[in-house]
């Protein structure tokens, strides 16, 4: 289809100054960001000149190529305004965390646009979808902005031991005097971000080798499935813990891995055994096709067969496991973390923050509960937008 | 009748196989360590000659191969060293810890197939009615919920609230019976809880799949009940992927009950192997994480071969 046929079967495309004059206002607002500190921290600026450049380039292409409509503008246009309203508001506070900001910015931004892109599908969401969306949309925003919500600093001893709610501290505060509040808020930050990077890492090994062997059968895909089976015949938790116990503080060419890296690489790797299988299945029934016989033939590489033919159509299946993973490791996490063997304190962490606080619970203090919550609400959300879409492409199929 | 014994064999070695490799990763995963354990024993005092003389004591100086074949043949006849922490025999340490979390699994066992199965069986029958929907719901949730959050609920509301049960399972082998169920119960309700879950959404979703199948449909036409069809027609051959969810769900009630353990203070084998990693004791952490792996391996073998042998296809083969 032709640029112009498409022009002429859409309704009259909005006035592109909407885009244009908000990308100058976002692009000029993120400039102030981060000047203002500029005698400050001279590099940090510079770096943040970089990068608010080359988010305003990538914004332009990525909007000019969605499909638009005024309405759809004005939602991304008005909520990105209202961001920057609230951020000038509270400006001593936004001011202090440039990056913070930024990166608030673009969720806010990102989850407009993709409303937007996708809101045909959304408005038949059902309701248990749009709680697991509204849940996951507050979760990412306040791991997001975490410096600027809390009130305290991750670390900062700011009272007595197990204060009440109420106050100068809103949740009281824990076993060595730190806000709860803000322990909670930072902890949303780390637990999410290190499960996300996990599932990723998870995803990029898992989807590789399972569609590898799927993509050359043979050898590979004996070995490689004779490897999963026997780390997949372990129970992961008893792996981690046995993986953790042998490799803390184990170096090579004498630097000390990161607890964290450590941490991420194991359950990412234990984990992508499960994707390895959902992938390797799809990608089995993928590479039978004529479509990819056809790439073969007019000689594509392995690398294009993979990334262009067998991926796509993979995707949804993928995108579902993603989910679900997701809700895995982040359990997974926690509960290495409440057994003391996961993040390591300072950092905030909700698995750690139940351990460290329950003996509150022996009396009767729900206090320790709240990130066990926290923990438990996400997931819960994460299930229902899963359910919600495994429904919805299983039943598009159905339908052809 | 041949093939299935045939199936069952291949099945049985194929296990053999991996509990071969998996001792393998387990015992080469230690000595991938920088240093060995009488660095590690031997601490601040050691000079090279207590190194050499412990090494010898502890025939760490042997080829690895040699060394392999003693461990696992020790492991075999239950011997399994020295803990590095207390210098006690692991096998004792670990010999009354195994038959707690055994006890632990067998009660949460027995407390969540029967009501897993009925549920099951109920939502299948009454689906998309009210009743199917609050269970998808409850069990839905309680699959996300982490299940340390599962463990303290119950304890602030029936040991802390209500006083009903001790927030702590302190249990002793000098216990009656009936007072070890009593304070077994409260891990044994939460690892329940979370198995029920499983299991009864895959016995709901086994059911529901077979109603689709012509007989179902003959059996209706045949103007049976709703219940007769179930649990008459569709059950006995939805029992292969039941008995094979409710084995790993068993295997997993083994695995899964490190974090119940640690929560309750229950002294099982899986609290022992979490103090031991953080203490780094690695023999027991080998010790017990190969008594776990051999749990997990033989259960789900048992898992395997019973689908095998439940499967009508092959029990009566044309």
């Amino acid at each position: 289809m032709t640029a112009t046929t498409m022009d002429s079967a859409l309704p009259a495309r909005p006035s592109p100054w909407a885009s244009r004059i908000s990308v100058a206002a976002v692009h000029f607002f993120v400039l102030v960001l981060f000047l203002q500190n500029l005698h400050a921290d001279t590099w940090l600026a510079i770096l943040g000149l970089v990068a608010a450049h080359l988010y305003s380039v990538i914004v332009l292409l990525y909007w000019r190529n969605l499909e638009r409509s005024t309405a759809g503008d004005t939602v991304i246009v008005a909520l990105t305004l209202e961001f920057m309203l609230i951020a000038i508001i509270f400006w001593d506070r936004f001011s202090l965390w440039p990056w913070s900001t930024f990166f608030g910015l673009f969720i806010v931004q990102a989850c407009a646009l993709l409303a937007v892109r996708f809101w045909k599908g959304l408005r038949k969401a059902p309701p248990t979808a749009w709680f697991g969306l509204v849940v996951i949309l507050l979760y990412v925003i306040i791991a997001a902005t975490a410096p600027i919500i809390a009130p305290f600093t991750e670390t900062e001893i700011v009272g007595s031991e197990y204060e009440a709610w109420g106050g100068k501290f809103l949740l009281g505060t824990d076993n060595l005097g730190r806000d709860w509040l803000t322990r909670l808020i930072y902890g949303a930050r780390n637990t999410i971000s290190i499960a996300f990077i996990t599932t990723c890492l998870a995803f990029f090994i898992g989807a590789l080798g399972g569609f590898l062997s799927a993509a050359l059968g043979g050898w590979t895909d004996q070995i490689l499935g004779r490897v999963v089976d026997v780390l997949m015949a372990i129970p992961s938790l008893i792996f981690a813990l046995l993986l953790l116990s042998i490799f803390k503080d184990y170096s090579v060419f004498g630097l000390t891995i990161h607890p964290m890296v450590l941490l991420v690489v194991i359950i990412a790797v234990l984990d992508s055994t499960r994707v390895f299988r959902l992938a390797r299945a799809v990608g089995m029934n993928i590479v039978v096709m004529d479509y990819v016989e056809v790439s073969r033939l007019r000689g594509e590489g392995m690398w294009w067969v993979i990334t262009r033919e067998i991926l796509p159509n993979a995707m949804p299946p993928l995108v579902a496991e993603f989910g679900l993973r997701f809700c895995f490791v982040f359990l997974f996490l926690s509960a290495l973390s409440f057994l003391g063997l996961g993040i390591q304190p300072p950092t905030a962490d909700w698995g750690s923050m139940v351990r460290d606080n329950a003996t509150l619970i022996s009396f009767g203090d729900i206090t320790p509960l709240l990130p066990a919550m926290a923990i438990a609400l996400l997931t819960i959300g994460v299930n229902f937008v899963v359910d919600w879409f495994l429904h919805q492409t299983s039943g598009l199929r159905d339908d052809h | 009748m041949d093939k299935i014994l045939k199936m069952v064999a291949q099945r049985l070695a194929l296990g053999l196989l991996t509990m071969f490799v998996v001792s393998l990763i387990i015992f080469f995963a230690v000595n991938m360590l920088p240093g060995d354990v009488c660095q590690e024993i031997l601490g601040q005092s050691q000079t090279p000659e207590t190194v050499a003389a412990c090494r010898r004591e502890l025939k760490l100086d042997l080829p690895w191969y040699d060394r392999y074949f003693t461990w696992l043949v020790g492991i075999l006849q239950g011997d399994m060293g020295r803990s590095l922490a207390s210098q006690r025999e692991i096998s004792e340490l670990i010999g009354v810890r195994l038959g707690n979390t055994l006890f632990l699994a067998l009660v949460a066992a027995i407390m969540s197939v029967p009501v897993a199965l009925v549920l099951g069986v109920l939502t299948a029958l009454y689906r998309n009615s009210l009743f199917d929907r609050t269970i998808n719901a409850l069990t839905l949730t309680s699959i996300s919920f982490p299940e340390f959050f599962v463990a303290y609920i119950l304890i602030l509301f029936l040991a802390v609230n209500w006083g009903w049960f001790p927030s702590i399972s302190n249990i002793s082998p000098d216990l009656s019976i009936w007072e070890r169920i009593y304070r077994t119960s409260l891990p044994a309700l939460t690892l329940s809880l979370v198995v029920i879950a499983h299991m009864m959404r895959m016995t709901r979703a086994s059911i529901i799949n077979l109603l689709a199948s012509p007989y179902i449909e003959m059996a209706n036409l045949k103007g049976l009940s709703r219940s007769h069809v179930i649990v008459h027609h569709a059950l006995p051959n939805a029992l292969a992927p039941i008995i094979n969810v409710v084995v790993i769900n068993l295997a997993y009630l083994v695995v899964g009950v490190v974090i119940a353990e640690v929560v309750f203070v229950y002294p099982g084998l899986g609290q022992l192997l979490v103090d031991s990693v953080s203490k780094r004791d690695i023999p027991v952490v080998q010790a017990s994480c190969m008594i776990f792996a051999a749990t997990y391996i033989l259960l789900n073998l048992t898992a395997d071969v019973l689908a095998i042998a439940t499967n009508p296809r092959l029990m009566h083969p044309r």
